[in-house]
């Protein structure tokens, strides 16, 4: 049985499964039933300063975008951070802190960027017997007018200044939350890196309008005709979340930095992904939105099931393992030649892939009276659409085409050496091949 | 007060509450919910298997597309526009022989897109507005007669209304639809939807249906030729075939058609006698639609007799299915011998048959079921032919309907070709439509 323990800047968890800082986690009932259901830790939901707390609408907060049969692919939300008071909150981490000492609780904090604010709530949060504190850097909505959250994410020069107090005014780890609201996540995170946070985490949730109401011309999630953007999560974040992540974990200036990767995990499968490009655990919210603690289950017993299957005993064996293998487009092998192949016994004749390849892509499948479709390998540059669009897994697969034998499209034969767009003769910067 | 075992053939064998809930929607519509979720199965298949199965080729990823989008009125409109009887259709089609079956999601999971019932809720939708989405084309000034208000009647009446043309429809019966009004199961097609169906279809102007008229008496077809630009024959098949064995005279004998349009008809089906033990000749949907009913009118036992095996019936294996489901004995491969029986019926001879070079003998042996109803369902006969040339017992037809008269189409039925399906009936009737409209503006 492989070991899911992690041990994230000297926090250890029984697994990798946070719960990210987000509604599951803005009180002590919720994060009391998370450790219960097997979550392995938990990022509070984001406290503020000393004083009357922050208000909320009183109307809807979360928008949401559909898949088939209202699957939730993607919600927005408008809720700030936390509306208890800084007390409430404080006594209760200490509690739950106290019951659950092997799971990891960290505190996420958002206080004005001012060195009194937050030389005030450290030593405070500190004294909760908390693991450590995530810098919410990130939310997009409310926050970010105030000059929080965001609008400091956006400021590689505030996220250095500010994680240099917090390390300065609290002893144990300090993870910085990165919003994904900038055009290089790599300035942000390096940011973080010399203002000596221990870690980053990322994604925050990404600035978003997820519907209009055609009756009304508001936007949802609409508030008395008025709506604004919000912060957008769940599966549909996740490719965009797994770029971000794997490219602080390739840059020189942030290159073996802790991560905690936020964005869509709904799956056991998609924390797997998160940790081979570098995460050291994941952290979750739609997904428990959605489906509710128990997820988390699933999550435990899929990673450990797939864990064994591939002769892995702990995270740490595979953690990174896809890094290497993430490089720059022109790198990529240009003489890796595959075909589409459709496996007839699996096809079910929807003609999905031929409307695709014939309407929009390289007119490259064959339809033929009795609706048997089949690739035309003179025509098909391998694009993977019909594979894509095709909705029954595995009929229709990429298979490499061997070195040595004549691609049908090109009337070339398949070399068996590695080449790249950088010694492309097309390539007017094309450098000798060696 | 009767029950299912009292003697003879009664009414009231069941109640009033029991026979209303036996007589409702054989299958419920779907409500939002259920049609969200039904159409979100479609994969919008290319050039789509369903499509191709449809007699009427109704583009069906469109429709349900139209559906999962927010606007099943559109989804109506695209499936009225190839079959304006897409509602009567939604409910009797045998979906499990044709669009369904051709569904991509019935080979790949054995369970297809609920075609025939999104069909419904989209259908519903536009006709419970009372909405016609077709308006007719400036008028033409050609009168044409159609003879016989049934699915290919109506079908082309419609189509050649919306064309321009002003559109007589003649029938036999008090009341139009023809076998939607007469013919089909109660529990296919309840709350008057027959009626409404051929109201809603009027609706579009330039329609005008008399009914009382049937051809060979009150009309004649030189007259109606001379009289109309055109002609459209939808006649169907009025005559029923007998049986031809001693004691088919007997009481408690009947035709299978009779008895189910007195059921469609009946207002208190409590007064609508039916045997304890009742027989059913045939093996086609009419024989279904006869033992059916019987059993939820209360009969103790229901018995189709057919001559060959279960895959030589023409009711599909859903309907037999269905009849099974009901407690309706299914007995194949007997042929009926004599009625037996003192002045009404008490039991049926049957005789095992087997089938030796393609030819059908009985074998000789007998076996002997009690009745004291039995029902004719072994086919219908053209009741005229009106001059016109025969294919086989049906008027000769080319192209889209083309009778051996000029200025006379025919379809539906009394047609030769096709299978006898209302779908077909109405693709017939609305293609010999197009045929009429192009010959009588010269385009043909």
């Amino acid at each position: 049985m492989a070991d899911l323990t992690t041990d994230f800047l000297g926090i250890k968890s029984p697994n990798p499964f946070w719960l990210a800082s987000a509604p599951p986690t803005d009180k002590e009932y919720n994060v009391r039933r998370a450790f219960e259901a097997g979550w392995g830790g938990v990022v509070w939901k984001t406290l503020g300063e000393e004083g009357p707390p922050v208000v909320n609408v009183n109307g809807p907060r979360y928008g949401v975008i559909y898949g088939a049969d209202r699957r939730v692919l993607g919600l927005n939300n408008i809720e700030l951070i936390t509306d208890r008071s800084l007390e409430i909150n404080l006594e209760e981490i200490t509690r739950v802190k106290k019951d659950y000492p092997d799971r990891a609780l960290i505190v996420s904090i958002m206080v004005p960027c001012e060195e009194e604010a937050w030389k005030a709530i450290l030593p405070r949060v500190e004294a909760t017997g908390a693991d450590g504190i995530e810098l919410n850097f990130g939310c997009p909505h409310g926050m970010s007018e105030r000059g929080m959250g965001a609008a400091v994410g956006q400021v590689p020069e505030y996220i250095e200044r500010v994680t240099r107090w917090c390390k300065q005014y609290y002893s144990k780890p300090v993870i910085v939350k990165l919003t994904p609201n900038i055009t290089d996540v790599r300035k942000p995170a390096a940011a973080a890196r010399r203002g000596g946070a221990d870690a980053v985490s990322l994604i925050n949730t990404i600035n978003s309008i997820t519907s209009v109401n055609l009756d009304t011309m508001s936007p949802e999630p609409s508030i008395d005709g008025k709506g604004t953007h919000g912060g957008y999560c769940g599966p549909a974040v996740k490719p965009i979340a797994l770029s971000m992540v794997s490219e602080i974990a390739r840059a020189e200036e942030t290159a073996g930095m802790p991560i905690s990767g936020i964005g869509g995990i709904t799956t056991w499968r998609d924390a797997a992904e998160y940790i081979t490009l570098g995460c050291g655990n994941v952290q979750v919210c739609t997904a428990a939105m959605t489906y509710g603690f128990k997820i988390v289950q699933e999550m435990i017993s899929g990673l450990s099931q797939w864990m064994d299957e591939k002769g892995h005993t702990s995270i740490d064996d595979f953690m990174g393992k896809a890094v290497p293998n993430t490089t720059d487009w022109q790198y990529l092998n240009l003489n890796y030649v595959a075909k589409a192949v459709i496996d007839q016994d699996a096809c079910i004749a929807c003609g999905r892939c031929y409307a695709a390849c014939e309407d929009t892509s390289h007119q490259a499948i064959a339809m033929s009276e009795d609706r048997t479709f089949t690739v035309i390998d003179e025509e098909c540059v391998a694009c993977n659409l019909c594979v894509d669009v095709c909705p029954v897994e595995d009929c229709i697969t990429l298979v490499q085409l061997a070195p040595g034998t004549v691609d049908p499209r090109t009337g070339k034969v398949v070399e068996k050496e590695y080449a790249n767009w950088t010694t492309h003769p097309n390539n007017p910067g094309a450098v000798a091949a060696e | 007060m009767n029950n299912t075992f009292t003697p003879g053939v009664v009414p009231a064998r069941l109640g009033t509450d029991e026979l209303q809930q036996n007589f409702t929607d054989l299958h419920a519509p779907l409500s939002g919910h259920e049609a969200a979720v039904a159409a979100d199965r479609c994969y919008f298949c290319h050039d789509a298997p369903c499509v191709t199965a449809c007699p009427t080729d109704i583009d069906i990823p469109l429709f349900i597309r139209q559906i999962s989008t927010g606007t099943p009125e559109a989804a109506a409109t695209t499936i009225f526009d190839m079959n304006i009887l897409g509602g009567m259709c939604a409910r009797v089609c045998p979906t499990e022989d044709l669009c369904e079956q051709a569904c991509v999601r019935e080979l790949a999971e054995g369970k297809p897109v609920e075609i025939g019932r999104l069909q419904r809720f989209a259908t519903d939708k536009l006709m419970n507005k009372g909405v016609m989405p077709f308006t007719r084309a400036q008028a033409t000034g050609k009168k044409v007669a159609v003879v016989g208000a049934g699915p290919a009647g109506l079908s082309c009446a419609h189509r050649l209304a919306m064309l321009g043309h002003d559109v007589t429809v003649y029938d036999a019966m008090p009341k139009a639809g023809g076998l939607n009004e007469y013919g089909i199961a109660a529990y296919k097609s309840t709350g008057d939807f027959a009626a409404r169906e051929v109201d809603w279809l009027c609706s579009i102007g330039g329609i005008e249906i008399k009914p009382g008229f049937a051809l060979g008496n009150e009309l004649k077809i030189d007259e109606l030729v001379g009289d109309f630009a055109a002609v459209f024959l939808a006649v169907g098949l009025g005559g029923v075939n007998a049986l031809g064995i001693a004691g088919d005279d007997k009481d408690g004998v009947a035709d299978a058609v009779s008895f189910i349009q007195e059921l469609r008809q009946a207002s208190d089906l409590t007064t609508l006698p039916v045997g304890r033990n009742v027989v059913v000749i045939g093996g086609g949907m009419t024989a279904v639609d006869a033992a059916v009913q019987s059993k939820l009118l209360g009969a103790d036992t229901v018995t189709i007799a057919y001559r060959r095996g279960r895959d030589a019936m023409s009711a599909s294996r859903y309907e037999q299915d269905l009849a099974a489901s009901h407690g309706v004995k299914l007995l194949f491969n007997v042929q009926p011998k004599a009625i037996h029986g003192n002045g009404a019926v008490a039991e049926i001879e049957l005789e095992y048959t087997a089938t030796e070079n393609g030819k059908l003998t009985g074998t000789g042996e007998m076996i002997r079921v009690l009745a004291d109803q039995v029902f004719r369902a072994i086919g219908q006969t053209l009741a005229t032919e009106a001059g016109l040339k025969l294919d086989g017992r049906k008027l000769a037809i080319t192209g889209a309907g083309r009778t051996s008269l000029a200025g006379v189409w025919a379809g539906g039925d009394c047609a030769a070709g096709g299978d006898d399906l209302t779908v077909t009936a109405v693709a017939e009737g609305r293609d010999a439509a197009m045929d009429i409209h192009a010959t009588l503006m010269g385009s043909n």
